[in-house]
């Protein structure tokens, strides 16, 4: 075990992991935070905590993960490069280490354009597969970028996140062999509803052996309805609808369309579980986390395994 | 005016590692006035080359490297020794080495920083190609500026929002990690991306840098 963080503790004994999403307020507000933890509670086995997502002004990952972590939760802090430097980034990895902290993604992150503040700054001064490498350094060879070394090293569990369905597609696997190189412990994907598309990567990443260096939880999501399964397919970059899934929902009553949501999504798990190499699922259910529970539970998931301390 | 400087000849021969023939290329336009590309540099760096055993198979001094046109029919020329090198290496700013990555189908080195526009930028006007940021990447970009071009500046290759060859960012932008994965896959050195490249020095940027910078 190279840290206390659970998600790495359940991976390691060959369980399939899930993780969850939690997006914290765009307030001061820790109820928000709270009531989302005790939902996603005893169902998951770590949870991001989203860093400015869309590029968004919303409570800081790390102190929402601070927050959260009172109801007795594995938070996973997410770190962008968008918004920070190499200082900025390298005092906060110190800085949610020293609060108990175990894991982190790292994340280029959302363009500021998406946002709610598109005309700010910015940053860009590493990308995510550098912020691999300089969390990893800073925790096995105790070196800052700069090389400098420093006297207790940050112990977390390294995650970063991958696109399979993004193009170059002959480029994907090629970009993950990179993040892997770089330290990643565990790779989280895009949300997955073409399975083929995403079996057929599966495939290139066993061949280059790269599912036995780093765990892939394979990204899911509910879907609430016919309009957003369309956003999904026609406006969100990276995003691959097949048809079929409209159709699918398109086939039930109107008040039906949020359940065979749920259906869906389960059955994606289901059938990503047969999926070789594949270590878990991370389920992104963003401010509709109350469904959480009842995909974990109907894709026969629960109980979450537990560790004596 | 686009200043530039020769890279450390360290760094100059760890890009040429595998390669044995090379061909040189220099400008007559900005590099010959900073004295980065010119006529003298290029022989310089000729002799230079073929001391630490390279061949040199060819070279040739183009009036303004950044013109693409005039570039191409310069080189047009070369051909033959073009064809017998395993790589190019040119002496000039970051405009001028993507112009020849752009008219040859060969690997390109570039040999110099770019340090400033100088107010000037350069004769490919149709966009912005060179940002001066003083620590050239094109090396491992197939000649293709992320900096200049990609919305995020990244180095290790592109991000999750490159889809059908665009920037996710706006639809009339191509994705230059797109570019770059197209050329490199066509010079068949697509395992060039699988090195990570290291964190930038952006201490030597114009905008990272002092805000008002001399040159000699």
């Amino acid at each position: 075990m190279k840290t206390k963080s659970n998600l790495e503790r359940v991976l390691e004994s060959g369980r399939f992991a899930v993780t969850s999403e939690l997006g914290p307020p765009q307030s001061a507000d820790p109820q928000v935070v709270r009531k989302k933890a005790r939902i996603l509670k005893g169902c998951v086995d770590a949870f991001n905590v989203t860093d400015g997502q869309t590029a968004v002004v919303r409570m800081a990952s790390w102190a929402a993960c601070l927050i959260a972590r009172e109801e007795g939760l594995d938070p996973i802090v997410q770190m962008t490069c968008r918004d920070r430097n190499r200082i900025a980034l390298q005092m906060d990895i110190l800085g949610i280490a020293a609060l108990g902290i175990n894991n982190v993604l790292c994340l280029t992150g959302d363009h500021q354009k998406f946002g709610n503040h598109p005309m700010a700054k910015g940053v860009y001064d590493i990308d995510s597969i550098q912020l691999v490498k300089i969390v990893k350094d800073m925790r096995d060879e105790r070196k800052f970028q700069c090389g400098e070394e420093m006297a207790v090293e940050p112990r977390l569990f390294i995650g970063a996140a991958e696109n399979p369905f993004a193009d170059p597609f002959q480029f994907r696997v090629l970009r993950l062999a990179k993040k892997v190189a770089a330290g990643a412990d565990f790779v989280q994907t895009q949300i997955v509803y073409n399975v083929d598309k995403f079996a057929e990567w599966m495939k290139m990443v066993r061949d280059r052996g790269l599912h036995e260096k780093v765990k892939i939880l394979a990204g899911v999501a509910p879907i609430k309805s016919i309009g957003a399964a369309k956003y999904m397919k026609t406006k969100v970059p990276g995003m691959d609808v097949p048809d079929s899934v409209i159709e699918r929902l398109q086939k039930v009553p109107r008040e039906q369309v949020s359940k065979e949501g749920i259906r869906l999504c389960v059955d994606i798990i289901n059938q990503l579980r047969q999926i070789p190499g594949v270590a878990g699922v991370h389920i992104m259910a963003i401010e509709w986390e109350e469904v959480v529970p009842q995909i974990v539970e109907a894709a026969g998931l629960l109980p979450r395994p537990t560790f004596g301390a | 005016m686009l200043i530039s400087q020769q890279k450390p000849i360290e760094e100059i021969l760890s890009y040429l590692v595998n390669d044995k023939v090379i061909f040189l290329i220099g400008c007559k336009g900005c590099a010959e006035g900073w004295q980065s590309g010119g006529e003298k540099q290029v022989l310089e760096m000729k002799s230079t080359l073929e001391r630490e055993g390279k061949i040199i198979c060819g070279s040739i001094v183009v009036d303004m490297l950044c013109d693409s046109v005039l570039t191409r029919l310069k080189l047009r020329a070369f051909k033959k020794e073009i064809a017998a090198a395993d790589s190019i290496l040119v002496l000039t700013d970051g405009a001028g080495v993507q112009t020849v990555a752009e008219v040859v189908n060969k690997a390109v080195h570039p040999g110099c920083n770019t340090l400033s526009s100088g107010g000037a930028h350069a004769e490919w006007r149709e966009a912005e190609r060179c940002l001066e940021c003083g620590d050239c990447m094109l090396e491992f970009t197939a000649g293709i500026c992320p900096i200049a071009r990609c919305s995020k500046h990244l180095l290790n290759g592109p991000c999750g929002g490159s889809q059908g060859g665009k920037c996710e960012v706006d639809p009339g932008i191509p994705c230059a990690w797109q570019l770059i994965v197209e050329r490199l896959d066509k010079l068949g050195q697509l395992d060039k991306l699988a090195q990570i490249v290291k964190p930038k020095n952006w201490s030597v940027s114009l905008t990272s840098g002092l805000p008002v910078r001399r040159f000699p």
